[in-house]
């Protein structure tokens, strides 16, 4: 991933006008789908209210629900870990593949592995890894991370893919047709999924009350995996828990209708216990999450179904795409994810965005989103990294704020010379504002002037 | 009868001061009593938008210490009365008169809207006009309902801007994205703003749109700098220059 900013990595991408529209487009649709979904059902904003105070009551007492979730999974003979941070749940899971001599792993989609960086590690040290989500296969093989968190290579045309496989699966070569690809990718993947030794999940939901696990996917390939080898192992983040199974239906109406459009995902697979003479693990991770849950102004960040809907709404992500913020996560709430998880790394992320709050408006689960990266402005210069000339203007502009004869004289002396000077002077290149747009033409007078005037 | 503070937002005041004369003049047009305070400056918003917290609390203390004796505060910008309502919070709470200014500081339409509740206008614009709606106004002061909610449609602005003889209006794609204006975002993300920029305003060129009208300038502003570069048909005009039209 890039080291550059936002900004710069925005307007690399922005700068094929051509791409960043049908990028802009694709993802809109998404929202109409989604919009049309949601408007729908009447209760909708209802749901809503009640999914963010199950949410927020569950992280109110995470620790009971965390344990209550151990005892009644272990009780299904699931066995439970726990790991602190991402090297300790790589070391986990690479620790149960070899306690079964496992050497290939298929996997269905879980953005902790891709923040954990699961993939190398395990590869680094022997295992085969194959991502079995069609999006996530595709980035797979082009060595790429996904570039969104529900559609992995929506940054992808067809053509692209159809160049991908005709290079790794061996297809025709032009041929881009969408069918004829996801059946070559069908066959590709049965192959690894009958020859692999064990399979990793994602989890959406952990049921506290039940000790069982919930997944839900468009493609069937938890469920392949799940079932086809005898070891599975499910990783989570310490926030995916919910109370009862009575709460779950609230969500996985909001999930699926958010994410894509759709009433309900295609699968929604409830995990319980291993299958027979098999073997089921659950890895839960904190890796900063315990930093989040003690941050009242950001905690609300850990409520997150990861559904994607803030991403496709974003008109800044729709334009700059996934890679341009330079975390795992892009758009609103991976800016607000990435700052608290490492401010100085991450620091031009709660300013890549116009505060237009649609994102807080869409998320079903009520995170808000933008108060967030407001906040976390704040402490992007409590650390010291905001960019020292435009602190210093601002702290001049504060100053003469101060004093309304100043402003009124500073106003006065811009309004009479800039009119004066030449366009090359104005319109220099210290001049971002008039790179692409005009300035407003400069009146006479100020406001204050005329009603001074008007009031003799 | 109740007095009004006037505050005009620092840049309208030196670049917009006929959009902001026409502000005055429809507020003094109701028969109200409207007082611009003369040592007002900012409300700190550009400063709050960049994590300036310091800074910001100056200036909202100051904006408190002027406009608190006031029955009431309007400003020509959803964004500014946004500022008041919902972000000095963290600066005044518990400062004497900070309650009275948060509940009271209104945006001109919604001002006009819910508590001047005028019957009619006498104005006249027979244009097609598309209204743009600044996120500010729209999802944080709720001037009209927001494509995200499943809500009951509604909109205060065309409320108002119905009583405007021979007005039409166009029928936009995305009724309320955003202009990419964003305060020091039109600078920091300059390419990003500049692409949502034009977006907006093909949106309302394909729509028909005659003029662009809304509750901010500053995003008026930002979309008229690009009509003036790329010389596109179609112009901005500020909600209060339509309703103060033939007013004296
Ligand atoms: S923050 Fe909300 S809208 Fe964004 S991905 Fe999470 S649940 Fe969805």
């Amino acid at each position: 991933m890039s080291n550059i900013g936002h900004p710069e990595a925005a307007s690399k991408f922005a700068s094929d006008i051509k791409r960043m529209k049908w990028h802009d487009k694709a993802l809109w649709f998404v929202r109409k789908k989604r919009d049309l979904q949601s408007h729908s059902v009447k209760e909708w904003e209802e749901l809503r209210k009640i999914a963010d105070k199950i949410k927020t009551h569950t992280l109110s007492r995470l620790d009971f629900y965390l344990r209550e979730f151990e005892k009644n999974a272990k009780a299904n003979n699931i066995e439970v870990h726990w790991a602190k941070d991402a090297n300790e749940h790589n070391k986990i899971v690479l620790d149960i593949l070899q306690k079964q001599g496992a050497k290939k792993l298929v996997k269905s989609k879980s953005m902790l592995t891709e923040e954990c960086q699961l993939n190398p590690f395990l590869e680094k040290n022997g295992i085969e890894v194959v991502d079995t989500d069609l999006g996530e296969r595709i980035v797979q093989l082009r060595h790429e991370p996904p570039s969104h968190i529900v559609l992995p290579a929506i940054h992808l045309k067809k053509e692209d893919v159809g160049t991908t496989f005709e290079e790794f699966l061996h297809t025709q070569k032009g041929n881009s047709d969408p069918t004829y690809l996801t059946h070559a990718a069908r066959k590709h993947l049965r192959e690894k999924f009958l020859a692999s030794d064990a399979s990793l999940t994602g989890v959406n939901f952990a049921i506290s009350q039940t000790g069982g696990i919930v997944v839900c996917t468009n493609e069937g390939n938890a469920d392949l995996g799940a079932s086809l080898p005898k070891l599975h192992i499910a990783c989570m983040g310490i926030e995916k828990i919910i109370p009862k199974l009575e709460d779950l239906a609230i969500f996985t109406r909001l999930l699926a209708r958010s994410a894509t459009g759709q009433p309900i995902t295609t699968y929604t697979s409830h995990y319980h216990s291993p299958q027979r003479d098999g073997e089921m693990h659950i890895v839960i991770v904190d890796n900063g999450r315990s930093k989040i849950l003690a941050n009242d102004k950001y905690i609300k960040s850990l409520q997150c179904i990861r559904c994607g809907a803030c991403i496709n709404t974003c008109p800044i992500y729709r334009r700059s795409g996934g890679y341009s913020y330079g975390y795992i996560i892009p758009g609103p709430i991976g800016s607000t994810l990435g700052a608290s998880h490492d401010i100085e790394k991450n620091y031009t992320l709660p300013f890549a965005c116009s505060l237009c709050a649609s994102c807080t408006n869409i998320c079903p689960v009520k995170v808000d989103l933008h108060e967030q990266l407001y906040l976390h402005r704040q402490d992007v210069v409590d650390a010291g990294l905001l960019d020292k000339t435009k602190y210093k203007a601002l702290k001049i502009a504060t100053w003469i704020m101060k004093y309304p004869l100043i402003m009124d004289i500073s106003g006065k002396i811009a309004r009479k010379i800039v009119p004066l000077l030449p366009r090359s002077i104005v319109y220099s290149k210290y001049n971002i504002w008039g790179k692409n747009r005009e300035l407003p033409k400069f009146p006479k007078n100020s406001f204050k002037e005329l009603y001074k005037a008007r009031k003799k | 009868m109740y007095k009004i503070g006037l505050f005009i937002p620092c840049f309208m005041n030196e670049l917009y001061p006929k959009a902001s004369m026409d502000t005055l003049k429809i507020l003094e047009s109701f028969g109200l009593e409207v007082e611009y305070p003369m040592e007002q400056t900012c409300c700190g918003q550009p400063q709050a938008n960049t994590g300036c917290a310091k800074e910001t609390s100056i200036l909202a203390k100051r904006f408190l210490e002027i406009f608190k004796k006031y029955d009431y505060i309007v400003a020509p910008s959803g964004s500014c009365v946004s500022m008041v309502r919902y972000n000095y919070k963290q600066f005044l709470e518990g400062l004497d008169g900070f309650e009275h200014i948060q509940k009271n500081t209104y945006e001109l339409i919604e001002f006009i809207h819910d508590i001047v509740k005028p019957e009619k206008l006498n104005v006249s614009f027979p244009h097609k006009v598309g209204i743009h709606n600044s996120c500010h106004g729209h999802r944080e002061l709720g001037l009209a309902s927001m494509s995200e909610k499943n809500v009951e449609p509604f909109s205060k602005i065309k409320d108002i801007l119905d009583m405007v003889d021979g007005i039409t209006f166009s029928k936009l794609e995305r009724n309320d994205e955003c202009c990419g204006f964003g305060g020091t975002f039109a600078i920091t993300e300059e390419a990003m703003s500049i692409a949502m920029g034009k977006a907006r305003i093909q949106d309302h060129i394909d729509a028909g749109s005659e003029y662009i009208t809304g509750v901010d300038m500053s995003c008026l502003m930002h979309m008229q700098g690009l009509i003036d570069r790329e010389k596109l048909p179609i112009k901005t005009i500020y909600i209060a220059q339509i309703l103060s039209k033939g007013l004296k």
